[in-house]
């Protein structure tokens, strides 16, 4: 194992791969997204629980099929989201798609502490052909709050 | 290549080999020695090319070949009379020869350069079949189909009110024969079937596909996908029994955006053109345009002039290793990495046809294809993953992606023993 495919495969994403948190329907979702990268065939679909008056997310899942990083990255987000509101949890996005989008010697590629566990994903920077992995769970999350109920029409996309 | 003393069968057609810098692939090193990207390390392996399929690596020959025209002989086609003109037309028209002969088709009349198998087979649903194929016909293709030999049809069936009609495939990725014969009818005008599927390696039993035709859908043409059959064995058009048969330069050794359509003349002579412009007309004037012959009445505009004289040197390159050699090679090959995976406890195999060539396609238990392509790409092995432009025959077998090694003149039993080291190393990683 070369330690540079170690950045990529670290332990946290390879039991949130194998072992999905999160992987549930939630019946009565607030809001409803399904996820589609059709180069790789990745599907799933976001379920998302608000608080009408705090409009804070208050459950997430993802049910869905792709690679282990595509996998643990929505389980993780499902995670790391609960309880944050709509504008943190768009934020979060902005600063995670920097992290693995930047070219490493850049600031923005650093994970900044706020980040925790999501910061296991920061060696996916050096492998672009995965970065749409790593976002296809998060792009569902950005349509979903940005659009409203409405998104779930259509499924975003990372092509 | 390890079946190095084939027998050349008689008859075997074999031209302008002295041109070729290797002569005969009876040495793996030298027909390596030919490519020099090969010489590449990829993540500090040597790199092993497993994905012919998508695209084949080019020979020194090539590469010369088309920088020699920009050094050399480099104007526009068919049009000066001034002597590098017509020296870039001789050429160009020498390939076109080259590429009737390797095929076995009827005279360069027959030879349409396209951009690639793609424009090949829209081109023909494009004129073809927008003149016979009308409202309540049908278009029978198959279910190994690349998207490539199903959208232009659906395009085409959409715009006439005509019917896509699609024979199925067994557990073997086969085509089955009975219910294809049975889908044949008066109503069928167009049949278009790959001759070798690039998912799965299946070839189909083109002559059985197109005898039937003749005998069920007597009204039909038989069109041929052979993108993935001409790098492999030989073709020859006449036995085949088809109308159609399209390929593609890049996986046959040559550049990228060059192809070629044969088509029997009559039915080329028929077809209305395709795209307006340059070097397809006769004469213009503002009232009316007399079109040139087949084949130039469908080659409009400036065409890929130094790739078509390198698509050219790419077939020397093929007849002087030999295509029946090149097959017996290959196929010797896919029989060792048929063994070799299959031995892999957690591997199956997804096209396991009795007739295949050069495709290994598989998936691992509890390892995503994509997981599998990165880890082997640090091994330094190329692979393709995903669906492969054939998302039907993904959903036939119930899975969203495969693995696909796809060999070529180039693969050694040593490469295929790095592609088994590497899924080992997949496996100890996600199990």
């Amino acid at each position: 194992m070369t330690a540079d495919l170690r950045d990529l495969y670290q332990d946290v994403i390879l039991d949130h791969g194998k072992r999905p948190r999160n992987a549930r329907v939630i019946e009565g979702a607030t809001l409803t997204q399904p996820a589609y990268n059709p180069l790789c065939g990745d599907k799933g679909t976001l379920y998302l629980s608000l608080d009408p008056d705090e409009g804070r997310i208050v459950d997430a899942a993802y049910v869905g099929q792709g690679c282990s990083i595509s996998t643990a990255s929505a389980s993780i987000m499902t995670e790391f989201v609960r309880g944050k509101t709509r504008e943190e949890a768009l934020a979060t996005f902005g600063l995670f798609h920097d992290m693995i989008t930047a070219p490493p010697d850049q600031a923005s590629h650093r994970a900044v502490p706020e980040m925790g566990k999501l910061s296991v994903f920061s060696g996916v920077a050096e492998f672009p052909a995965r970065v749409k992995c790593a976002t296809l769970a998060w792009h569902a999350l950005k349509t979903a709050l940005a659009l409203g109920p409405e998104a779930a029409a259509k499924p975003v996309s990372t092509e | 290549m390890k079946t190095a003393a084939v027998p050349r069968p008689p008859g075997h057609r074999e031209m302008d080999a002295s041109t070729n810098a290797v002569s005969r692939p009876t040495d793996a090193e030298a027909v390596r020695a030919a490519f020099p990207i090969l010489g590449t390390l990829v993540h500090g392996k040597p790199l092993v090319y497993l994905d012919s399929a998508a695209s084949a690596q080019k020979p020194q020959v090539v590469i010369d070949a088309e920088r020699r025209v920009y050094e050399t002989l480099y104007a526009n086609v068919h049009r000066g009379v001034h002597d590098l003109s017509m020296r870039a037309s001789d050429a160009y028209e020498a390939a076109r020869a080259k590429v009737a002969r390797f095929i076995g088709a009827d005279g360069v009349k027959e030879i349409v350069f396209l951009r690639g198998t793609t424009e090949a087979i829209n081109l023909v649903a494009q004129t073809y079949g927008r003149v016979h194929v009308a409202e309540g016909d049908e278009v029978l293709i198959t279910a190994l189909e690349h998207h490539a030999n199903i959208v232009p049809w659906q395009m085409l069936c959409h715009e006439k009110g005509a019917k896509l009609v699609v024979a199925p495939i067994n557990d073997a990725g086969e085509v089955e024969m009975a219910a294809f014969e049975s889908l044949l009818s008066a109503r069928t005008k167009i049949v278009a079937v790959a001759h070798v599927s690039n998912a799965l390696g299946t070839i189909n039993d083109v002559p059985r596909m197109a005898a039937a035709t003749r005998e069920r859908a007597p009204e039909a043409v038989v069109l041929v996908d052979g993108a993935q059959a001409v790098p492999h064995m030989p073709v020859d058009v006449s036995s085949l029994g088809c109308d159609f048969y399209c390929f593609s330069a890049h996986k046959m050794y040559g550049p990228s955006g060059i192809g070629a359509l044969w088509g029997r003349k009559a039915l080329l002579d028929a077809m209305p053109p395709w795209q307006g412009g340059g070097d397809m007309i006769l004469s213009v004037s503002f009232e009316k345009t007399t079109y040139n012959e087949a084949p130039f009445k469908f080659e409009a505009g400036t065409p890929n002039i130094a790739g078509t004289i390198a698509f050219g040197a790419a077939i020397d390159f093929l007849t002087g290793l030999g295509m029946n050699a090149i097959n017996a090679a290959e196929s010797d090959l896919l029989g060792y990495g048929t063994a070799a995976l299959s031995a892999l406890p957690g591997l199956r195999l997804i096209g396991t046809a009795a007739h295949k060539a050069s495709v290994l396609s598989f998936v691992l238990e509890g390892v995503h294809p994509h997981d599998a392509g990165s880890i082997l790409d640090y091994e330094g092995v190329a692979v393709r993953t995903g669906h492969h432009c054939a998302q039907p025959v993904m959903e036939r077998f119930n899975v969203p992606a495969t693995i696909r090694a796809s060999l070529g003149v180039y693969n050694t039993r040593e490469d295929i023993d790095v592609l088994v080291r590497g899924i080992l190393k997949v496996q100890e990683m996600f199990t």
